[in-house]
């Protein structure tokens, strides 16, 4: 019994070791894993974009497919990387301020929206795309023509998104139910409980086309906000003109057009014509 | 440096961070009720005489003691409100607190039974011997001589799971609560000038609320056990 003590003791700080020694081998891992790809074939690009949103930004085993990830591939090629020289890297919204302040990632792509709080920790190219607040019904519904109907309404949009709080400020009359996830909105919105899911026009064209959700859903196309979306560069950079130049260049090509009719194929969707194919801004 | 003060005084102004806390404050009211009222239940279950109570007991214990919280209020949302389409409150944004106390309540009872548990434990079997043989059966018993001792000793893993469920009232954003996790993506989304001092509020507003109540029952336990 007296010799369980020690021994116990022992065995706790070898998990310890092994645990710090696992955290600490993860890390150096990673980078190490990125150092190897950049002295075997040249440089690689690090690109930050979205997992989770089918028809944007969506990982599905090696495959990267989306809008997102077509204009990334584009302006990679026109920077000089080809397609085996990205590496894909997840950045989650919360998180692409520091990836790119931290130097994790080289450029962002992932729905990220121009705005004067974001310019004050990073800079911005493009945009690319610009997006507009929408409403997803099922597509049986025809009582909801756009937000001025959402009135004693169910909606359901992501915990902590643009979407949400604009819904919270201009239509307080709405039920909103905040999900961590879309895919979650989207079962809520089958079932009944919720009557529409609010977000960018696009990323609901992406939710509605994918093969599960085909023919059950419908974008209403009645957008109430404007989303430029631009592409995440660090503080300073001086890849902005050449990234904008590769989105004119993708868009003069028609590639752009084609990125967009390829990726929202399916969800009865029309991007704003108005306001697309944008015009790059300025870099500072 | 005085700039950043000023961003970070202006979070303020615009969220209303004091009371998301305050929702979290109440998920934790109500839900350590909750779950203190359950967790007893399953306590009293788990040392009964009758094998099928003692049983489901433990099942109960076993089932929420080892089921993530965060897919315990999934669940809840997302099977019980959206499929079965069941509402707990006619108010919508209710509801959802509800189903937060609701998941926190059935999440935590399993510790505070097992709490409860280790408590009674420290109460010889003398006295529950001595209560039956002045004629008490085992509801009496428990109620009058075993439980009230058990209490005693059971105040420091009790403050252990109180504790943890302050904590964990921020899952509750998985169920469309919004307090102070969920407020605090949105000031991430909307405020990434100021996201350091975003993350270190969040912090020191737990460290305020949590630290009391350790102190408070490291004094209690040692106040109110039972001298043996």
């Amino acid at each position: 019994m007296r010799s369980s003590k020690p021994l116990g003791v022992a065995a706790m700080a070898a998990a310890a070791a092994l645990t710090l020694t696992a955290c600490g081998g993860g890390d150096s891992g990673g980078e190490g894993g990125g150092e190897s790809t950049a002295g075997g074939s040249g440089e690689s690009v690090r690109i930050g974009i979205k997992y989770d949103q089918p028809g944007l930004g969506y990982r599905d085993g090696d495959e990267y497919t989306g809008f997102d990830v077509d204009v990334a591939e584009y302006v990679a090629g026109e920077l000089g990387y080809s397609e085996d020289q990205i590496e894909w890297v997840e950045s989650p919204s919360a998180n692409r301020e520091n990836m790119l302040a931290n130097d994790q990632v080289d450029m962002i792509f992932a729905t990220y929206s121009i705005t004067d709080a974001r310019k004050e920790t990073v800079d911005f190219a493009g945009p690319y795309f610009v997006a507009g607040q929408d409403l997803l019904v099922r597509e049986d519904d025809s009582s909801i023509q756009g937000p001025e109907d959402l009135e004693g309404k169910n909606l359901c949009s992501v915990t902590g998104s643009t979407s949400a709080q604009k819904v919270k400020d201009d239509h307080p009359g709405a039920n909103l139910v905040e999900q961590p996830g879309y895919a979650d909105c989207l079962t809520a919105l089958e079932s009944g409980q919720v009557d529409a899911v609010t977000t960018d026009d696009i990323i609901l064209a992406g939710l509605a086309s994918t093969d599960a959700n085909q023919g059950k859903f419908k974008v209403v196309g009645n957008t109430f906000s404007e989303e430029r979306y631009g592409v995440g560069l660090p503080k300073g950079s001086d890849r902005c003109q050449a990234v904008n130049d590769a989105i004119t260049k993708m868009i003069e090509e028609g590639a752009w057009e084609e990125a967009v009719t390829e990726n929202t194929e399916g969800a009865d969707y029309e991007y704003n014509r108005e306001l697309n194919p944008p015009t790059p801004e300025p870099c500072a | 440096m005085s700039e950043y003060l000023n961003d970070f005084a202006s979070l303020f102004d615009q969220y209303d961070v004091l009371g998301a806390f305050w929702v979290n404050i109440r998920l934790t009211f109500f839900a350590a009720i909750g779950s203190m009222l359950l967790g007893s239940l399953v306590a009293l279950m788990r040392i009964s005489p009758i094998a099928s109570l003692r049983l489901a007991g433990t099942g109960y214990v076993n089932l929420f003691r080892n089921t993530p919280l965060t897919i315990i209020l999934v669940f809840l949302v997302l099977g019980v409100w959206s499929q079965l389409g069941i509402n707990l409150s006619e108010d919508f944004a209710r509801n959802f607190f509800l189903y937060a106390v609701v998941g926190l309540s059935l999440y935590h009872a399993a510790f505070v039974c097992e709490a409860i548990r280790s408590g009674v434990n420290t109460v010889p079997v003398g006295q529950a011997e001595a209560a039956r043989a002045i004629g008490l059966s085992f509801l009496p018993a428990a109620r009058l001589i075993v439980f009230p001792q058990a209490l005693r000793g059971a105040i420091t893993p009790l403050g252990n799971t109180l504790i943890a469920l302050t904590k964990n009232t921020t899952v509750a954003a998985a169920a469309s609560v919004t307090e102070i996790s969920a407020l605090m993506k949105t000031m991430i989304e909307f405020r990434p000038d100021v996201i350091i001092a975003v993350f270190l509020t969040v912090a020191l507003g737990f460290v305020l609320l949590v630290v009391p109540v350790g102190l408070l029952t490291t004094w209690a336990s040692r106040k109110l056990a039972v001298k043996r």
